[in-house]
């Protein structure tokens, strides 16, 4: 059966009753914000994702993709703004297949809504859908409850306040893509140093109707400086009280295993790291 | 009004918000006063054997906002003056920011009195003691902050006293507090007191040797201070924008700021 499982709402509800506390969800503290300019529209967010206090993510992403020319910025329960825009976004692909023609920001604001007033708020998706269609340029917010609003420029999430002092100073209609571009980048970054729940970098997407330029980490204003010493142990610095060793043989029943040449790099060292 | 109170509307928010009453009428409505808040930020405190730093970060915190960038949580203490030129001792606090202050004020003029009528500077350890009974005297009514005082004793070696907020307090190596001290901690058992650190081919599994507790000099200490406070930036949303550091020796209380990212 397609949709949720509820079949353990029973057990947690008589937990719940115990005393035990709901498990904490990765929220995007987030600031997000969307701008109509000549032609088309700019949506930008922050990096920061947080659970609780602490920051778990310094780099998440928060534009998520709809359609080739629709792009939603998300704050809220990470989860839940991740999976709506999945879900809304595969339906309308089937949608624009079997009607042949390109989807619509109308339409997928519409599926938003009804998906999210259905669910009452529990899902806790607060997005700002964007994108360029046959009828023009289109910008809305959509809240967890599943009321919109259309505007021409919008904020959400807790820096929403830091952002919006930014716009309601700046903006101005008629703007050009690269007045809106740095007018957004400015509201986040407004949201990004007064706000805790927002930090770290800038994404922006422009949507026009030609085409759509995501700009992953636009401005970097807050690069970790150096640290003061190395804290790389000496070998052999850890106990070790038990040892096992597995051959290449045994391991690759489980996994592929493949030879590196000589200077190449494994993939996973190439990851973003900490030193 | 009770014969209106059957109507739902007049039970819960209503168009009219300053007019309608949001409880069933006849029930006694408690109101409550919470004294308290948190306002973030961290401090971190590690003696050497002729010197003591004594440091925190300058972000004062609620909820989602910054009160300010610039609040400091690190303060001389018992210097002659107000400017605190010849002070020799070093409190911070972190917690409940306006009980910091309160304590900071009441410790710093009872360390003054002191100094007036016997005609010396207080000891660290006498300050120690003093401290605990001022915080245990407010046992049913506690300061809300984690105190941590610096200074050098009568051996001139550093010393570092931490408390929590009704008074318990002890001597130790080196401590952090605060909102992240969750963090700082444990690198600082690692990296201070070598916790779980092995001398390499000293033997094998549990015969290994653990490493020695030699004393660290003023130049790494510095330096493990700076970057416990950049890393607990990263990973902690109340900690940020500058650090205000005190290093004591014998030629007195050297202080020292630094930028931390204000994001």
């Amino acid at each position: 059966m397609p949709g949720f499982d509820f079949s353990n709402h029973t057990r947690n509800a008589a937990l719940h009753a115990r005393g035990v506390p709901l498990p904490k969800a990765t929220s995007t503290g987030t600031t997000i914000v969307g701008c109509i300019f000549d032609g088309g529209v700019v949506i930008a967010a922050d990096t920061r994702a947080t659970s609780g206090p602490i920051v778990a993510d310094k780099n998440c992403e928060k534009l998520h993709y709809i359609a080739p020319q629709i792009w939603c910025a998300g704050a809220g329960t990470a989860a839940d703004t991740e999976f709506t825009t999945a879900l809304i976004s595969s339906q309308l692909e089937l949608h624009s297949l079997s009607t042949g023609r390109k989807p619509r920001v109308v339409t997928c604001m519409t599926m938003l809504k009804q998906h999210l007033f259905r669910y009452q708020g529990h899902i806790g998706a607060y997005l700002v859908v964007a994108g360029v269609d046959p009828t023009g340029v289109g910008l809305f917010t959509v809240h967890a409850h599943g009321s919109t609003d259309k505007l021409p420029y919008v904020t959400m999430g807790s820096g929403s306040l830091a952002a919006m002092s930014v716009f309601e100073t700046q903006w101005k209609s008629k703007m050009t893509e690269q007045e809106a571009v740095t007018l957004a980048s400015n509201a986040i970054q407004a949201g990004i140093f007064n706000d805790l729940g927002s930090g770290s970098n800038v994404d922006v997407a422009v949507i026009t109707k030609d085409k759509t330029t995501l700009k992953r980490g636009y401005v970097k204003p807050n690069e970790r400086s150096q640290k003061q010493k190395s804290y790389i142990f000496k070998r052999g610095t850890t106990a070790v009280l038990n040892e096992k060793i597995i051959t290449r043989q045994e391991i690759s029943k489980y996994v592929t295993v493949s030879e590196l040449e000589g200077g190449e790099t494994a993939l996973g060292e190439k990851m973003d790291l900490d030193v | 009004m009770t014969m209106f109170s059957q109507n739902p509307l007049m039970n819960g928010p209503n168009y009219s918000f300053s007019q309608t009453p949001t409880m069933a009428s006849g029930a006694n409505k408690e109101h409550s006063f919470y004294p308290y808040t948190d306002n973030g930020g961290s401090t971190l405190a590690i003696s050497g054997n002729d010197f003591m730093i004594m440091a925190g970060d300058t972000r004062s915190t609620s909820g989602y906002n910054i009160n300010t960038r610039y609040s400091p949580k690190v303060f001389k203490i018992g210097g002659t003056t107000s400017s605190q030129d010849d002070a020799t001792l070093v409190l911070s606090v972190v917690g409940f920011a306006a009980d910091g202050h309160a304590l900071k004020e009441k410790l710093d003029a009872i360390v003054k009195m002191y100094r007036y009528q016997h005609g010396k500077p207080m000891s660290v350890k006498a300050c120690a003691q003093r401290l605990s009974t001022i915080l245990y005297g407010k046992r049913f009514f506690p300061y809300y902050v984690t105190a941590i005082l610096g200074g050098l004793d009568e051996d001139g070696k550093g010393a570092v006293y931490s408390y929590d907020p009704v008074g318990s307090y002890e001597r130790e190596q080196c401590r952090a507090a605060g909102a992240a001290a969750s963090l700082i901690m444990p690198f600082l058992d690692n990296q201070v007191n070598f916790k779980n650190q092995y001398i390499p081919g000293s033997g094998e599994g549990h015969a290994l040797v653990e490493r020695a507790k030699d004393p660290l000099p003023l130049v790494v200490v510095e330096a493990l201070v700076k970057d416990a406070f950049d890393s607990a930036v990263e990973r902690h949303i109340e900690v940020g924008d500058g650090l205000s550091m005190m290093l004591i020796t014998k030629n007195g209380i050297e202080e020292k700021f630094l930028p931390l990212k204000k994001d």
